[in-house]
C-alpha cells in the first residue's frame, strides 16, 4: 500500500445554515480542499453521510457531489456508519489511493440537520442504534449514553460535576473558533444548573447538532513531495462493537476504540506519549473518558481525573478538542469525523489559529459511530 | 406503520423468546442467531424468566417522535437472571425511585401508538419485582 498526505482541506462553519443546502455545504467545503490544493479535479469523491434520505428526502449523494462540483470523470459513492461516516469517507478514500486504484481522493463529510423539527431529528439519530431493541422502546441515542455515563458513575464513584472540564475545555477552544457553532465558554456553575436532556446527561454535556460540511483531499505521499502543505497519514484504522450497548460483555469499555487505536499506533509507529493533540469524539462527555481509556491516555475508570489533573487545552499536556470538539464546534453528524481531520491538518500546518498547539507534530483523531459501535482512529503527522 | 416488524417481533415482545445456544448453552437475547459466546449458530428458541436487575437507568426529557407524551420517562439497562442485558421502560415506579441493582420483573404494556388512527404497539416493559416489593 502507497504512504498517503493530505494536500487541501475546506471547512464551512457549523450553523443552522438556512439560505445553504445539503448539496450547496458539501460543494463550498469540497471547492475549498481543491483550491487549498491547488487542483481542478479528482479521480473519486467519497462523501461522509449519515441523515440525508431521513431528513433531507435525498440520497446518493457521491453523485451528487460529483455533479454539482462537474467532476463527471470522478468515481463517487456515499458512505454510512452513523456519526462515524465523515471518518468512514475518509477511509475509503485512502484505502482507493493506497491501493493505486486512485491518484486523487477527495473525502467530504456533510450533513443538514436542521431541515426538520426536534423530535424528528432525534428519531433520525435514533436509527443510529438498533431499531428493533434500543429505539423500539423509546431510547434517544443521549439515552443510550446516559445509560452508559449512569452505570460508569455507579462503578467508579465519579459525581457528574466531575466530567465538567470536558465541556468547559471544549467551549474555551470552540469560542477562539471562528467555524464553531457555539463560540462562548461556559463555567461549572452553568454546567451544573443545565437543563437535564436524559439524566445525569444535560445539554452541556451534549454537542449540538448542527449542518455543516469539511473536506480533504488524499494524494500518494510521492506525489506531494516538496509541498509545504502536505500531511502525513501514519496510522489509519477502524474497528466495530455491537451495535446495542446491551448486547456488550463490558458497556463500559469502548473495544473498537482499544482495537482500532492499537492498530493506528501500530501502523504509525507512535505510543499515546507521542500525541500532540487529540481530536476525541465528546458527542457526549461520558465518551471523552471512555476514549481517553480505550487509547491507552488514562488509567480504566480514570477518564475524568486525567482531565481534572493533566491540562487538556490548546497548550497543555495533551490538548483535546483543539477547535472546540464535538460539544463546541458542534456535531453535524455525518460531517464531524472529517472536521476532526480537517482540524487536525491545521494544527499540523500551524494554522490553528488562536487555538494552535505549539509544536503540533503528530495528531491523533477518533471519530464514533453509535455508541462505540463503528470507531475509526487516524494518526496524521507534520511534513518533515 | 411498519406493521410487519411490530408482526415480526412478537415472540420477542410478548414472551421474552430469545435463543440458546447448542454448543456453549450461553442464552441470548435480543435473538442474534450466532452465538456471542462461541460464535456457534444458536437458532433453539429460548424463553426467558422475565426477572432481573436493574443494571443502568436514565430519565428521558427529550424524547424521540412517537414518545413525547410519555416524557419525562425511565428507560433501563436489565440484566435478565439468566445473563443477557436487555434495553427497556421501567413502569409502575416514580422516575426518582429507580435504582440500580433494583429487582425487577417483566410485564406487557403499550409501548407507543402510532398516531391517533395507527397502531397500539404492546411489548415489555419491566417493573420492581411484586414479590420482593410485598416482603
Amino acid at each position: 500500500m502507497r504512504p498517503l498526505a493530505i494536500i487541501g482541506i475546506g471547512q464551512t462553519p457549523v450553523d443552522e445554515h438556512w439560505n445553504y443546502s445539503l448539496r450547496e455545504l458539501a460543494g463550498f467545503a469540497a471547492l475549498d480542499a481543491l483550491n487549498d490544493a491547488g487542483r481542478a479535479n479528482v479521480d473519486g469523491i467519497f462523501v461522509g453521510n449519515m441523515l440525508s434520505g431521513a431528513l433531507s428526502g435525498q440520497q446518493h449523494l457521491g453523485t451528487l457531489l460529483a455533479d454539482w462540483l462537474q467532476q463527471h470523470q470522478a468515481e463517487a459513492v456515499k458512505i454510512e456508519a452513523a456519526c462515524g461516516s465523515g471518518a468512514a469517507a475518509f477511509r475509503a478514500a485512502l484505502m482507493a489511493v493506497a491501493s493505486g486504484e486512485m491518484d486523487s481522493a477527495l473525502a467530504v463529510g456533510v450533513e443538514k440537520m436542521t431541515e426538520a423539527g426536534g423530535s424528528e431529528t432525534t428519531s433520525a439519530l435514533a436509527t443510529a442504534a438498533d431499531a428493533d431493541y434500543e429505539a423500539g422502546v423509546g431510547l434517544s441515542f443521549v439515552a443510550i449514553n446516559a445509560l452508559v455515563m449512569q452505570r460508569y458513575m455507579h462503578e467508579y464513584g465519579w459525581k457528574h460535576q466531575d466530567f465538567a472540564t470536558f465541556s468547559i475545555n471544549a467551549h474555551a477552544n470552540g469560542a477562539r473558533n471562528p467555524n464553531a457553532r457555539l463560540q462562548f465558554k461556559i463555567t461549572p456553575e452553568q454546567y451544573a444548573k443545565e437543563k437535564m436532556v436524559a439524566s445525569p446527561i444535560n445539554l452541556l454535556d451534549a454537542s449540538p447538532v448542527g449542518d455543516g460540511a469539511a473536506a480533504a483531499l488524499i494524494v500518494p505521499l510521492e506525489m506531494a513531495v516538496g509541498n509545504p502543505k502536505a500531511v502525513h497519514v501514519l496510522g489509519a484504522a477502524s474497528a466495530t462493537d455491537s451495535l446495542a450497548v446491551h448486547d456488550r460483555f463490558d458497556p463500559l469499555w469502548l473495544s473498537a476504540a482499544a482495537l482500532s487505536a492499537q492498530k493506528a499506533y501500530q501502523m504509525a509507529g507512535v505510543t499515546p506519549k507521542d500525541i500532540n493533540l487529540f481530536e476525541l469524539h465528546d458527542a457526549f462527555s461520558i465518551m471523552s473518558a471512555l476514549s481517553l481509556e480505550a487509547c491507552g491516555f488514562a488509567e480504566r475508570g480514570q477518564g475524568p481525573r486525567f482531565a481534572i489533573e493533566n491540562d487538556i487545552s490548546p497548550t497543555g499536556k495533551l490538548p483535546i478538542c483543539t477547535q472546540g470538539g464535538l460539544k463546541a464546534r458542534g456535531h453535524p453528524v455525518g460531517a464531524t469525523g472529517m472536521y476532526q481531520i480537517v482540524e487536525a491538518t491545521a494544527q499540523l500546518r500551524g494554522e490553528g489559529g488562536a487555538n494552535q498547539v505549539p509544536d503540533a507534530r503528530i495528531a491523533m483523531t477518533q471519530n464514533i459511530g453509535g455508541s462505540g459501535a463503528t470507531i475509526l482512529t487516524h494518526i496524521l503527522g507534520k511534513s518533515a | 406503520m411498519e406493521v410487519s416488524r411490530h408482526w415480526r417481533l412478537k415472540q420477542q415482545r410478548y414472551g421474552l423468546v430469545g435463543e440458546v445456544c447448542p454448543n456453549c448453552a450461553g442464552k441470548i437475547f435480543p435473538p442474534r442467531d450466532v452465538c456471542p459466546h462461541c460464535q456457534a449458530e444458536a437458532k433453539t428458541p429460548f424463553q426467558f424468566g422475565g426477572t432481573g436487575e436493574v443494571f443502568s437507568f436514565t430519565t428521558v426529557y427529550t424524547a424521540p417522535a412517537g414518545f413525547e407524551d410519555q416524557a419525562p420517562y425511565t428507560v433501563a439497562i436489565v440484566k435478565l437472571d439468566e445473563g443477557p442485558l436487555l434495553t427497556a421502560q421501567l413502569t409502575d415506579i416514580e422516575n426518582s425511585q429507580v435504582e440500580i441493582g433494583m429487582r425487577v420483573e417483566m410485564v406487557t404494556r403499550k409501548l407507543r401508538e402510532d398516531g391517533p388512527r395507527g397502531m397500539l404497539i404492546y411489548g415489555y416493559k419491566f417493573r420492581p419485582q411484586v414479590a420482593v416489593a410485598l416482603a
